[in-house]
């Protein structure tokens, strides 16, 4: 079962970006990650395009949020490295790999709960080069909180908190987004909202690496998905092929979910 | 009154208060600048008022704010809970005493203000880098920075022999250290010596003076760096961040805000011993930090002048076992603080104060609709 079958995986090798003329952004090279004897994510050749939007998806424990944490540097792989943009990530602390070109927003909304709306964007917006007040009023618009400028970040719905992270981790223009369930606990309406602002700042040339289990959401936004398993690549490939196979749907609903 | 005054002066006093004011800091209304410009001046009347001595004993109270500030800057706004101030505080008062007392002129007492200052500072630094570096976090910076001060207090109260003596200067062990020179401005043999009257002011300007600048400081962008770490450090992280790095730059501004007290402190009664590095004297930052409010830099002051004056009153009004009542408040005012103001004194009150403000627009907004309504 854990044996990818390679029917469904048109998987790129995961050569580092710093060979010339590949599209490659980022790319995990035989990534393992220990805790103790369990393995959470188990030799994975993870590569992503520039300008794609990627969506990773796999039932709970599948190492999905393992994943992104050791691309930002939360955790210090057990073995492998990561290349991004031509540079090995894989020893750096966080600070220097957000610096490269990656922000990230996590799954739990961390935002500053006692700050204001404005100041939690502020964080991040004074360390770039850009226009603070531009890009401040724009981003508020963006993700439609412009009203509550003023409101402390604790007075916000979840929905709502999920929109601030998403425009905090916005700010910082990166190349490369990663978004830990960014529709998790909302609303028809502002999943929508969000993912029309994915798809506007993708429009930018903004490349995304998306973890979701909302499929309409991942159809909306995506065209390819990468499926793990068990902490392994369990199968790649077009959002219809991944949806119509059968194994998928025995993983999703079957003994592991 | 602004209208009498030219756009020249308007746009400078309107430009320094945008710098001194923001989210970060209390009190940014005219109303109450206007209380601390008489706060201000009734602090710099007050040695006209009152006699010679109750001078040198305020002096006292004004030295110790400075540690008070210190705690209160890293602990209020970048989350680190240091138990040890103390621990910079005394070793700047030691160097300011071992220089000074080495180099006795004018010159000698500048070079061992600055020496001193330096000394803290440096201390800090590199406590605060094995520290944040190293991986150090929460509670256990608590643990270690009070170890440090203990360390320092086991080991300076054994320099009690003649052997202990750094050139003209002899530690003096558990006594401590006299002769320790007062501070002075000027070069060459001799200056202006600042006592009385005098170290008040001195003492008084400086307080100002920092208590302005950490104010630009905090309503900074390095300011909103600091209570970003404050809130969440992984989270900040994650923003581009180098966490350890404002942790350290914070620390090291933290310690020479308390070098600073301790220079004052060596020369206000030309005398420091060990016990400025003993758990008692440790633990007295923090009560004034959490009584007067972890988030208010004037709070810290206050609690500071106030508590240490109840001290003294307690333990001059009814003699030695007024110091030991003196414990027994500080530790209940602490335990109070704790369970009913958990946010210390100043920003409850501050508080209180925009909720009646809100409440007020309210009713008058409500009036004024209840007026135009009939119409």
């Amino acid at each position: 079962m854990s044996t990818p079958q390679d029917i469904n995986v048109r998987q790129k090798p995961a050569v580092a970006a710093t060979g010339g003329g590949t599209s490659t952004i980022l790319a995990t090279k035989q990534l393992t990650k220990n805790f103790g004897g369990l393995t959470a994510v188990d030799g994975v050749d993870f590569s992503v395009a520039e300008g794609e939007i990627r969506c990773l998806i796999g039932p709970n424990g599948a190492g999905k949020s393992t994943l992104l944490e050791l691309i930002t540097g939360q955790l210090a792989p057990s073995d492998g490295a990561i290349y991004f943009d031509g540079e090995d990530l894989t020893g750096l602390d966080t600070h220097k790999r957000i610096d490269t070109g990656i922000s990230v927003k996590f799954q739990s909304p961390h935002v500053y709960e006692n700050l204001t709306v404005e100041e939690n964007l502020r964080v991040p917006l004074q360390r770039t080069d850009r226009d603070v007040d531009r890009v401040l009023a724009e981003t508020l618009d963006r993700t439609a909180l412009s009203e509550k400028a003023e409101t402390g970040a604790s007075e916000l719905s979840h929905g709502e908190k999920q929109r601030l992270e998403i425009g905090m981790a916005v700010t910082l223009d990166p190349k490369l987004m990663l978004l830990d369930e960014p529709v998790a606990g909302m609303s028809v309406d502002e999943t929508d909202d969000v993912a029309d602002l994915i798809r506007s700042l993708h429009d930018d040339g903004m490349t995304f690496v998306v973890v979701e289990h909302d499929m309409e959401f991942v159809r909306r936004i995506s065209e390819r998905v990468t499926v793990l398993n068990q902490g392994e690549i369990f199968r790649q490939g077009p959002i219809e092929e991944i949806e119509a196979d059968e194994d998928v749907r025995r993983i999703y609903l079957g003994e592991n979910a | 009154m602004t209208d009498r005054l030219d756009a020249g002066t308007v746009s400078v006093v309107g430009r320094l208060r945008s710098r001194l004011e923001g989210p970060n800091t209390i009190g940014n209304s005219t109303t109450f600048w206007v209380g601390f410009a008489v706060a201000v001046a009734a602090l710099a009347a007050y040695p006209l008022a009152t006699d010679p001595y109750t001078v040198i004993q305020s002096s006292r109270y004004l030295a110790l704010s400075f540690l008070a500030l210190s705690l209160c800057f890293i602990w209020g706004y970048a989350g680190v809970l240091s138990f040890g101030q103390v621990a910079f505080f005394g070793v700047a008062a030691y160097a300011f005493g071992v220089i000074g007392i080495n180099l006795s002129s004018a010159t000698g007492v500048v070079v061992a203000t600055v020496g001193a200052v330096i000394a803290g500072t440096l201390s800090a630094a590199l406590l605060g880098y094995f520290m944040f570096y190293g991986g150090v976090r929460d509670t256990y910076v608590t643990i270690m920075t009070l170890v440090v001060a203990l360390v320092l207090n086991t080991f300076m109260a054994q320099t009690a022999g003649s052997e202990w003596a750094v050139g003209e200067a002899q530690l003096g062990g558990f006594n401590g250290m006299t002769g320790v020179p007062s501070l002075t401005l000027g070069l060459g043999e001799s200056g202006l010596v600042l006592e009385g009257t005098g170290f008040y002011y001195a003492l008084l300007f400086t307080l100002l003076a920092t208590y302005l600048g950490l104010r630009v400081l905090l309503n900074s962008s390095f300011g909103m760096t600091m209570v970003a770490v404050r809130e969440d450090e992984a989270r900040t992280a994650t923003f581009g961040y180098n966490v350890p790095f404002v942790k350290l730059v914070v620390f090291t501004i933290g310690g020479a805000l308390a070098a600073v007290g301790g220079v004052f402190y060596a020369s206000w009664g030309n005398y420091i011993d060990p016990s400025v590095f003993g758990i008692a004297f440790a633990a007295l930052p923090v009560v004034w930090v959490s009584v007067g409010g972890r988030e208010s830099l004037l709070g810290a002051i206050g609690a500071t002048l106030a508590i240490e004056r109840m001290r003294t009153g307690l333990s001059s009004g009814i003699g030695p076992i007024g110091s030991e009542w003196a414990l027994v408040i500080v530790g209940g005012l602490l335990l109070g603080v704790i369970l009913y103001l958990p946010a210390g004194a100043v920003p409850t009150l501050d508080g209180l104060a925009d909720e009646l403000r809100a409440r007020r627009t309210e009713r008058s907004q409500s009036t004024t609709a209840a007026e135009e309504s009939p119409e």
